[in-house]
């Protein structure tokens, strides 16, 4: 690995509720990462395996039970709203304002001055091909631009860091791909560092530089594999060999965790079990 | 025809009914006092009623009345929607304390309250004080349910959202949690103001020294139809003024909120 660490998760563990109580769920257990400047990484796991926990611990939206991270250097004890930007799985944009106010305040709570605003909202309007629907309501959009001006809300905040939970989840697979072609050739220009969680092989393979693979629950990091094509990535890389054969090493790796999964939650009986 | 002209036809045609059932109840109540021979005592000829509802126009005899209910709901409202929204907000920030009052103040909400009257009137005596306890007591429950459901259940993601860009307490508020309930504590305020209204009239026909259901009991009692018929037909029309104008100011406010 070349380059210095912009992330350094140490040995964190997380946990919900109190030992003994009905509601303890241990989510993640003994993880250490660490990503390097301008990488794309994606976590992708069964569900429930932590790695949102992950995003939101790495993002100081959580306090891990155990454990510490580190971004640039700093000891992460809360939002880093200078070095960090979310984009959600639900857009969370705020209904009640357009999407160039939605931008606005964005910068408004991250304390940008008032003069900058203006040409860095349409710097990344523009990155993200909405300049055109400054003055409309997130509820005029459909849900692929709704995620591009969430997207173009993170950029904004001109963060050298972008966590991604989920952000084309709830999107049909036509529009995850475009959006997912659009990330990389954005990426490939921004030079940030991205983590991105993601359910989705195909979207790991095609945008991570490395995707790291949760166990199933208590979570941990079970394998890293790298990813070693150039960003941007052409629509061509998906039919080629090398993608194929990393998705299905991934495939293989999740395959297994997915079964306990759901093996523990009841539902990996034979009746189920034959749907795989 | 295109689906626009055919959207603006049917709100037209659902009005000519209501209008045509408005006029259909009025021949009816014509011909009860004509050729039904419904004695005047129990309801008064409707021509009688509308020349003596012209007259308390004119004369403006309705004016000191009108001054005390309104005055009523105006203190009413102004109690229940500033303590209404307080002690919602209060309640709304914390999960325990909306677990304990939310169900609390819905039971008591579906108790018709304006059966303590008597008691208001012990308490606050014949005048328009005990109206105006008992108006802020019924319409503080609305409002402050609205706020607690207003400010209580903002999606959490837009909080999150907000904290993660940097967003302060001030901020927070301002931008996300007020938007987010400030239409919802509308509504609230809008149907408080119903049912200060409605109580407030009531209360006033029970038991009072002046007000527009004050008079309208006067007149019943002395037998004079006619013109208690024309402040009823007052009241019904000052009512739907006031809730017109509730209305598309919270429309209004839905809109630039």
């Amino acid at each position: 690995m070349t380059g210095e660490a912009a992330i350094r998760v140490k040995d964190v563990s997380h946990q919900f509720g109190e030992e003994g109580e009905a509601r303890h769920v241990v989510a993640l257990r003994h993880t250490s990462l660490e990503v390097t400047r301008g990488e794309l990484l994606c976590l992708i796991g069964p569900s429930g395996c932590g790695k949102s926990t992950l995003l939101n611990v790495i993002g100081g939206l959580m306090a891990p039970t155990t454990g510490a991270v580190e971004v640039s250097g700093k000891p992460v004890r809360g939002p880093m709203p200078h070095d960090i930007a979310f984009v959600f799985q639900e857009h969370a944009l705020f209904p009640w304002n357009t999407v160039i106010e939605n931008i606005n305040l964005g910068m408004v709570f991250q304390g940008v001055p008032r003069a900058e605003r203006e040409a860095r909202a349409r710097r990344s309007l523009e990155a993200v091909g909405l300049k055109d629907f400054a003055q409309h309501y997130p509820a005029q959009l459909s849900g692929g631009m709704r995620q591009r001006a969430a997207l173009a809300r993170a950029l904004s905040l001109e963060t050298g860091i972008l966590l991604m939970d989920e952000p084309f989840g709830a999107l049909d697979e036509q529009t995850r791909m475009i959006l997912g072609e659009d990330l990389s050739v954005l990426l490939s220009r921004t030079n940030k560092t991205i983590v991105f969680v993601t359910h989705s092989l195909g979207e790991a393979t095609f945008l991570a530089d490395r995707v790291a693979v949760f166990s199933a629950r208590p979570g941990t990091i079970k394998e890293i594999i790298k990813v070693d094509e150039p960003h941007p990535r052409k629509p061509e890389f998906v039919t080629s060999e090398k993608f194929t054969s990393i998705r299905n090493e991934l495939y293989g790796l999740l395959h297994e965790e997915i079964r306990k999964t759901m093996a523990e939650s009841g539902m990996g009986t034979a009746a189920t079990g034959s749907v795989l | 025809m295109t689906p626009s002209e055919r959207k603006r036809e049917k709100p037209l045609a659902s009005r000519a009914v209501q209008i045509t059932f408005l006029i259909v109840l009025l021949v009816l109540w014509y011909l009860a006092t004509t050729r039904w021979k419904v004695s005047p005592l129990l309801l008064p000829n409707p021509v009688l009623v509308a020349s003596d509802f012209w007259t308390i126009l004119r004369t403006g005899e309705f004016i000191g009345d009108l001054r005390v209910t309104l005055t009523e709901l105006a203190i009413a409202f102004a109690i229940s929607a500033t303590s209404g929204v307080i002690v919602g907000y209060v309640i709304s920030r914390s999960q325990y304390r909306i677990r304990v009052f939310e169900p609390l103040f819905s039971a008591i909400y579906s108790v018709p309250i304006i059966l303590f009257l008597p008691l208001y009137v012990l308490f606050f005596g014949l005048g328009p004080a005990s109206k105006i306890a008992l108006g802020a007591t019924i319409s503080f429950f609305p409002i402050a349910l609205n706020t607690i459901a207003g400010f209580g259940y903002v999606d959490k993601v837009l909080v999150t959202a907000a904290r993660s860009m940097g967003a302060s307490d001030v901020q927070l508020f301002r931008y996300v949690l007020l938007p987010a309930a400030f239409p919802i504590i509308l509504t609230g305020m809008r149907m408080g103001f119903t049912v200060a209204l409605l109580s407030i009239i009531g209360s006033e026909t029970i038991a009072s020294l002046a007000g527009l259901g004050h008079r309208i009991v006067h007149l019943a009692e002395g037998m004079e139809m006619a013109p208690m018929f024309a402040y009823i037909v007052f009241v019904v029309a000052i009512a739907a003024i006031l809730n017109t104008l509730v209305s598309t100011l919270e429309a209004r406010g839905r809109r630039h909120g």
